[in-house]
């Protein structure tokens, strides 16, 4: 069963700017999905429109079998959001947000008690509980969001960027947390991200965005696999001056050579057949390898491949127009 | 009672944070009152002009400061801009709170604060030797028709919030729009003195409105008719200005 699925989803904001180009996503029920991409890729306005907030100037999109646009009131019911920005209303206490999450989702007087305990507990707030909430840290505010968006034990939970601006040490303890939520209550979530790492941890299935498209899409496996060969790295005694080229280039097999400075990299089919030869005709051309190193591809492979340029230029790239 | 519990947990919020502000609720405690006694002594002579009839200046000019302390609520919009700025917003939006519920409860807490601050003038002014012929009747018809200006502005400002999301906007529109309010109405000034051409634009101004209903039924003579007239147009611009800013949502919906 899917439990989000989009067709052909296009969105242009006053002022021109294309955010969606006929994107399209279905999400199988109970799973973790990731979207990821650059800024401005259109993941957000993805959400926003899974999420009722905005609307689509053309296509169809339903979430827990409702259409966001003809049933938004029961779509808000069946959701929980955390959004990029903090939700929480920061002049009141965690303990004060909550209730009011959960009266305005119908809980009342015993059963929004024992809930909001109960999450308070959950997420490590109890103590914390009757302070105002901009007085927390940034992980326990982060907390307490995620909290908010499960008061009414939604079906489908949207996390757009959720460990945006945490420390690493709050990042993966938020990563635990939505695993555990996948795992135990299982929810289906759909999370946005522009951390590579995040996307390949949590996310069982993934999309690749770029310019309001989905350009790609698998498991994170299945994405890395789709690229042929493997990386392979190797660190010089001494900075090359042309040599190497000269001496990789008649190698079969080698593609994408790069060279900086003592630093060599090279795409290969097969990474552990080729060092052996890869040395050999290096030390033919006098120079010394201190050492060399196999890698998968990363999800920035993938990336560079379908989105033709390397996710870390496309970020800034984009940063760059908004500004 | 979906709608009134929802409405009345939006006006809780803001209500408790404000409570947290000790520098507001000072200010906003003290703010009648410097406004009561500094136009009383500014325009003291002005009982003595020919033609001015409202007995002692301190007992024509309570209703005015009254309705000027509503006119205060323009301001409430803010609010809803920093809740979108900070993503507090989005997040009810997503929910399914009762979108009414949104600006009815910030409407709420303005008009409570409001009322409080009505009762401080009133109070002030009794104390100082005014005497309003109408009793306590007469001024909670004040105090209700200033509610109701106070919850029209409220309502103007929070639609204009959510379609400007820009507090300067917001800003320069109660800036431009609340002195020339303020003047082209009876508040401070009997009509018979005003200028020909400000006594015909007065006749629609909402803040004139509520200045003459409130002054009458708080006044000896009450007119009855003049008060529920004006009282009724007030009544039907708050149910406009409350469908504009619960309307408003939906443009926020199509540009978001």
């Amino acid at each position: 069963m899917k439990a989000i699925e989009a067709a052909n989803l296009r969105k242009t904001y006053p002022g021109g700017v294309r955010a969606l180009d006929g994107l399209s996503l279905a999400v199988e029920a109970g799973t973790i999905f990731g979207l990821l991409g650059p800024n401005g890729a259109g993941k957000s306005t993805t959400v926003k429109i899974l999420t009722t907030l905005s609307r689509p100037d053309s296509g169809e999109a339903r979430v827990a079998g409702l259409d966001v646009i003809r049933n938004a009131e029961r779509v808000r019911r069946s959701i929980g959001v955390v959004g990029q920005k903090h939700g929480l209303d920061p002049e009141a206490t965690g303990r004060e947000n909550l209730e009011m999450q959960a009266e305005i989702h119908g809980l009342t007087g015993a059963a929004r008690r024992e809930r909001v305990e109960q999450l308070l507990e959950r997420f490590g707030l109890a103590e914390a509980a009757g302070r105002i909430a901009k007085t927390y840290s940034g992980g326990m505010q982060r907390r307490l969001d995620l909290a908010l968006g499960l008061v009414h034990r939604p079906k489908v939970l949207f996390l757009d960027e959720p460990t945006t601006g945490l420390d690493p040490e709050a990042r993966v303890e938020l990563w635990r947390e939505i695993e555990r939520l996948a795992g135990e209550e299982e929810m289906t979530i759909l999370l946005t991200t522009h951390y590579l790492e995040e996307a390949d941890r949590l996310t069982s299935q993934l999309a690749i965005v770029d310019r309001g498209r989905i350009v790609a899409e698998g498991s994170p496996d299945e994405l890395k696999r789709e690229l042929r060969g493997d990386t392979v790295q190797v660190e010089l005694l001494e900075s090359t001056n042309g040599d190497a080229s000269a001496a990789l280039s008649q190698l079969a097999g080698v593609s994408e050579l790069a060279i900086d400075g003592r630093l060599l990299r090279a795409r290969v089919d097969n990474g552990a057949a080729a060092i052996p030869s890869l040395i050999t005709a290096l030390e033919r051309a006098g120079l010394r390898v201190a050492s060399a190193t196999i890698a998968r591809p990363s999800l920035d492979d993938v990336y560079l491949q379908y989105a033709g340029r390397s996710f870390q230029q496309a970020d800034t790239n984009t940063k760059e127009v908004a500004a | 009672m979906t709608a009134l519990r929802h409405t009345w947990q939006v006006a809780l919020r803001y209500i408790r944070a404000l409570l947290r502000q000790p520098a507001w609720v000072g200010i906003s405690l003290t703010q009648p009152v410097i406004w009561l006694l500094l136009f009383g002594a500014l325009f003291k002579r002005t009982a003595d002009i020919p033609g001015f009839t409202g007995g002692s200046y301190i007992e024509f000019l309570t209703p005015g400061v009254v309705v000027m302390l509503a006119m205060s609520s323009a301001w409430v919009g803010m609010g809803f801009i920093e809740d979108i700025n900070r993503g507090t917003m989005d997040r009810l939006l997503v929910s399914p709170i009762w979108r009414g519920a949104l600006n009815l409860g910030s409407v709420a807490q303005s008009v409570l604060s409001l009322v409080i601050q009505s009762l401080i003038v009133i109070g002030l002014s009794l104390a100082v030797g005014a005497h309003f012929d109408n009793g306590i009747a007469g001024v909670a018809v004040l105090i209700g028709v200033a509610a109701l200006l106070g919850a029209i502005f409220a309502s103007l400002s929070n639609g204009i919030a959510v379609l400007a999301r820009q507090r300067e906007t917001l800003i320069g529109i109660v800036t431009m729009a609340t002195l020339p309010l303020t003047f082209l109405s009876t508040a401070l000034m009997q009509q018979s003195l005003l200028p020909g051409w400000i006594r015909w634009a007065a006749k629609f101004n909402p803040v004139n409105w509520a200045a003459e209903a409130g002054r009458s039924a708080a006044g000896p003579d009450a007119d009855w008719g003049l008060i529920a007239t004006r009282a009724g147009f007030l009544a039907l611009l708050l149910l406009a200005s409350a469908a504009f800013a619960t309307r408003a949502f939906n443009a926020y919906q199509r540009s978001a």
